[in-house]
């Protein structure tokens, strides 16, 4: 099977390095050859993100410029940071609700409009799915639940070569017994956004 | 139970890095663990910790949180002199700190199995700097294993644990932050039992390193290197792969990079590789063999030259005519690789597979398909998000009123913590930051050296780790400078982990909690004053006459990390938030502490109440007091 490259970027807090680990660990149950990376240090001070799984025959652990098959932002403008990550064949998939740094709060940067965020992705790659993930995740009642939202997403959007029925089980026994269901729910409202 | 306590083996489970390293430990049966925390190593003794915190009566070993990387190797070299298997662990600049003990305990070695992990972290992902640790193992003698990813890692634990059984040496195992922070399906093998007690014979002859021991000492490590280079030619891990008229040598996560190239450019039967798992000592007849089967080489290595210098040499001990090619001599790039990955293979900074794959390209004329970069010359440029210290960080409040007090004419040495983060605007609080504990040492050369005020910043933790010398060095030599030691109770940069400071009760530890304020008396400073950052005009106050202090004081300031208060005493502060019909726009809260709770809505600044932890510093600083707490009925 030919390599598949799935990079995640969002803000610390919002789940990102679980969402990669879950569908890492989705792909060993549904037999696949996977690799996740993960850029740690600084998610807890608010920074910048980042991570990724590769499924099939590579083993590198990094994804390089331009070599993105698919790219998962939970923030829009984290889209556009990450956005060289991607090629005109990429996939986008980005929660268009923003999350603007302090730099724009002390006025040290404009905070670019979601609509005019997404239309450049438009005008750059082959396909963006574009939704308002956090409005979904409230809407399972669980405002913690992003991650599982652009999984469902990704699911929809992108041809993995995992079934749903295993990334749903790794979810039922991988995160917090109390979160499980609006996990579930937050995952299939994904889904439904991105299908 | 948690899965790295399996004690059966045979099923894969997906680690982290880390993760593997620990099971490693435990298939080998290791008794005894020490570290200091440091990112990218940090999940190797966090994991040994909660293991044992979660299941202290399915865990063998003795694990401790070390005051530093020092203490830490020489504790696990006592433990191993006496015949426990030990492990010790450290980042790559800890190693530097520990570098004192590491030398000498290469003469006396060990008499149980002892591997000691420094994790390096090229491209500095969370370090000062990206010193290439391979050199320790040049410098001391000591043979070092570089895991390729987390399998490999795994096996090579339980490969360096039976080596230095074997030798009665330690063995050093270097990962780099991308061995240590990937996941990837690791097979699990059984536990084996574990011996955690021993009897100590003595044998001074051995274990005390006066002149006429050591001398002989020194020939003992030379003998023990000549077998080493016995074990590396035999070695699995120094392995050749493929076939073909050209070679490539590399170690490390770069043999992923170099194979991942081979397949994308079609050149399964033209390229061989040599990957040197076990990368000291080098297996030196292999090598010749490799460099004499091929037309040409390339070496992929990450940072220094290392193994195409010793390629070099080697080529001309054998009379070897192939060329060799690694580095860009003396090329460095134009820019951080945080602008643009690097081009070509430098000195600075991590590889990555594209890389890689145009430098093999190239070096052997190949063809290689690349997906075409996006232009993104016309992008809307997205604004910056430097991590922040989290809203309700006592630092903000402490730095707040030095700065209110002081400006910018002061001198702020700083040090290594989340604390660094002061350097930014608005904060702009750290002028001087070399290594853990530069703040305390540096502030009585900036102090003898200007007339400036000084005052410098260290976290507890680090305070603990190496503050205590250079603040007994000041008191001695008649230093005039503040030391603020921002007390959060925790080692909050790396992930909270306990230190000599943490309050022991609250986290359910049986460690001794050690108080600051007294022990800094002992140390002889004679002006300290205890602060509570979130009481403002008190704290200033206190600042005040401390700055006023001719000679050395010091500041502690006292109040919990919010992130580890959430875990180990929840507050009910409520929430603050701004009463705009009395806000006169001053902005004073927002441009003058950068809390990640507050925002601008339509020029009116705002608070997330959700973010908000109830700190009320900026309810003190506002001129109007505007900022009030959010009454209970409207928190929904």
């Amino acid at each position: 099977m030919s390599t598949q490259r799935i990079v995640f970027v969002g803000v610390g807090g919002q789940g990102n390095l679980l969402a990669s680990n879950l569908l890492g660990q989705a792909a060993l149950e549904a037999g696949q050859h996977v690799v996740v990376s993960e850029i740690h240090g600084m998610a807890q001070r608010g920074g910048v993100v980042e991570s990724a799984v590769i499924l099939g025959e590579a083993t590198s652990p990094i994804v390089s410029n331009g070599e993105a098959d698919v790219l998962v932002a939970f923030e829009p403008v984290e889209a556009l940071r990450l956005l060289s990550k991607a090629n005109q064949d990429s996939l986008v998939i980005t929660n268009t609700r923003p999350l603007p740094p302090f730099t724009v709060a002390i006025g040290m940067a404009p905070y670019p409009e979601p609509g005019k965020s997404v239309a450049y992705l438009q005008k750059k790659v082959r396909k963006v799915v574009a939704f308002d993930g956090q409005g979904l995740a409230e809407k399972a009642l669980n405002p913690l639940s992003l991650n599982m939202v652009m999984l469902g997403a990704l699911f929809a959007a992108a041809k993995l070569p995992i079934p749903v029925k295993t990334m749903k089980k790794v979810i039922r026994s991988q995160t917090k017994k109390r979160f499980v269901e609006s996990n579930l729910k937050a995952f299939d409202l994904g889904y439904q956004a991105a299908a | 139970m948690d899965v790295l306590l399996s004690p059966s083996g045979g099923k894969q489970h997906l680690l982290l890095g880390n993760e593997a390293i620990v099971r490693g430990a435990l298939e080998a049966g290791v008794a005894f663990a020490t570290c200091y925390p440091g990112t990218p190593s940090s999940e190797v003794p966090d994991t040994l910790y909660s293991l044992r915190k979660s299941y202290p009566d399915k865990v063998k070993y003795y694990f401790e949180y070390s005051t530093n990387e020092k203490v830490a190797l020489e504790c696990a070299a006592g433990a191993a002199a006496a015949g426990i298997k030990t492990l010790c662990t450290m980042k790559h600049v800890g190693m530097n700190v520990a570098a004192d003990p590491l030398m000498t305990l290469a003469y006396v070695g060990t008499n149980a199995g002892m591997l000691i992990l420094t994790a390096d972290d090229p491209s500095l992902f969370s370090s000062q700097n990206e010193q290439d640790n391979r050199y320790y193992a040049r410098l001391s003698g000591l043979p070092m294993l570089e895991p390729a990813g987390p399998a490999q890692a795994k096996e090579m634990v339980k490969y360096g644990f039976e080596i230095s059984e074997q030798l009665k040496t330690p063995v050093l195992l270097r990962t780099t932050t991308r061995v240590n922070h990937t996941r990837e399906a690791v097979t699990f093998a059984k536990l084996t039992p574990v011996k955690t007690k021993a009897k100590f014979v003595k044998a001074p002859m051995q274990y005390v390193t006066v002149p006429a021991v050591s001398r002989n000492l020194h020939l003992r490590l030379l003998r023990i290197q000549n077998q080493l280079r016995e074990i590396s030619e035999q070695s699995p891990y120094n392995a050749i792969s493929g076939r073909g008229s050209w070679g490539v040598v590399t170690s490390g996560v770069c043999a992923n990079y170099v194979q991942d190239a081979i397949a994308d450019l079609g050149a399964k039967s033209k390229i061989k590789v040599l990957t040197l798992g076990m990368s000291w000592p080098l297996p030196e007849k292999k090598i010749a063999r490799f460099l004499g089967s091929v037309k040409k080489v390339l070496v992929v290595e990450e940072l220094e030259p290392i193994l195409e210098e010793a390629l070099r040499s080697i080529a001309q001990e054998y009379g070897i005519k192939t060329a060799i090619a690694g580095k860009m001599k003396g090329q460095v790039p134009a820019k951080s690789v945080d602008l643009e990955p690097p081009a070509f293979f430098s000195r600075a900074f991590e590889y990555n597979p594209r890389l890689v794959r145009q430098a093999m390209a190239k070096c052997f004329g190949l063809k290689a398909a690349v997906k075409t970069e996006l232009d993104l010359g016309d992008m809307p440029a997205p604004p910056g998000r430097p991590p922040n210290l989290c809203a309700g960080c006592p630092h903000r409040a402490t730095y707040y009123a030095v700065k209110q007090l002081l400006g910018d004419d002061a001198i702020y040495p700083s040090d290594i913590g989340c604390y660094t983060l002061g350097l930014l605007p608005p904060i702009k609080a750290a002028d001087f930051l070399i290594c853990m504990g530069s703040s305390v040492s540096s502030a009585g050369g900036f102090s003898r050296a200007t007339d400036q005020k000084v005052v410098s910043f260290i976290g507890d933790s680090t305070f603990f780790h190496s503050g205590i010398t250079g603040l007994v060095n000041a008191v001695h030599n008649n230093h005039n400078f503040t030391l603020v030691i921002l007390d959060n109770g925790t080692t909050a940069m790396t992930g909270h982990q306990p230190h000599p400071g943490v309050n022991t009760q609250a986290i359910g530890d049986s460690t001794t909690h050690i108080p600051l304020e007294p022990l800094i008396r002992g140390l002889g400073v004679q002006h300290v004053a205890t602060i509570k950052p979130f009481k403002v005009r008190s704290s200033m106050k206190a600042i005040e006459e401390a700055v006023a202090f001719q000679g050395v004081s010091v500041i502690i300031s006292q109040e919990l990390c919010p992130l580890f208060a959430r875990r180990v005493a929840p507050r009910t502060r409520k929430p603050f938030q701004v009463v705009e019909s009395k806000c006169k726009h001053h902005m004073d809260c927002i441009n003058k502490v950068a809390c990640p709770a507050m925002y601008v809505e339509n020029g009116q600044a705002k608070i997330n109440a959700l973010q908000c932890i109830g700190c009320a510093l900026c309810a003190q600083i506002c001129p109007e007091n505007a900022i009030l707490p959010v009454r209970a009925e409207e928190v929904s």
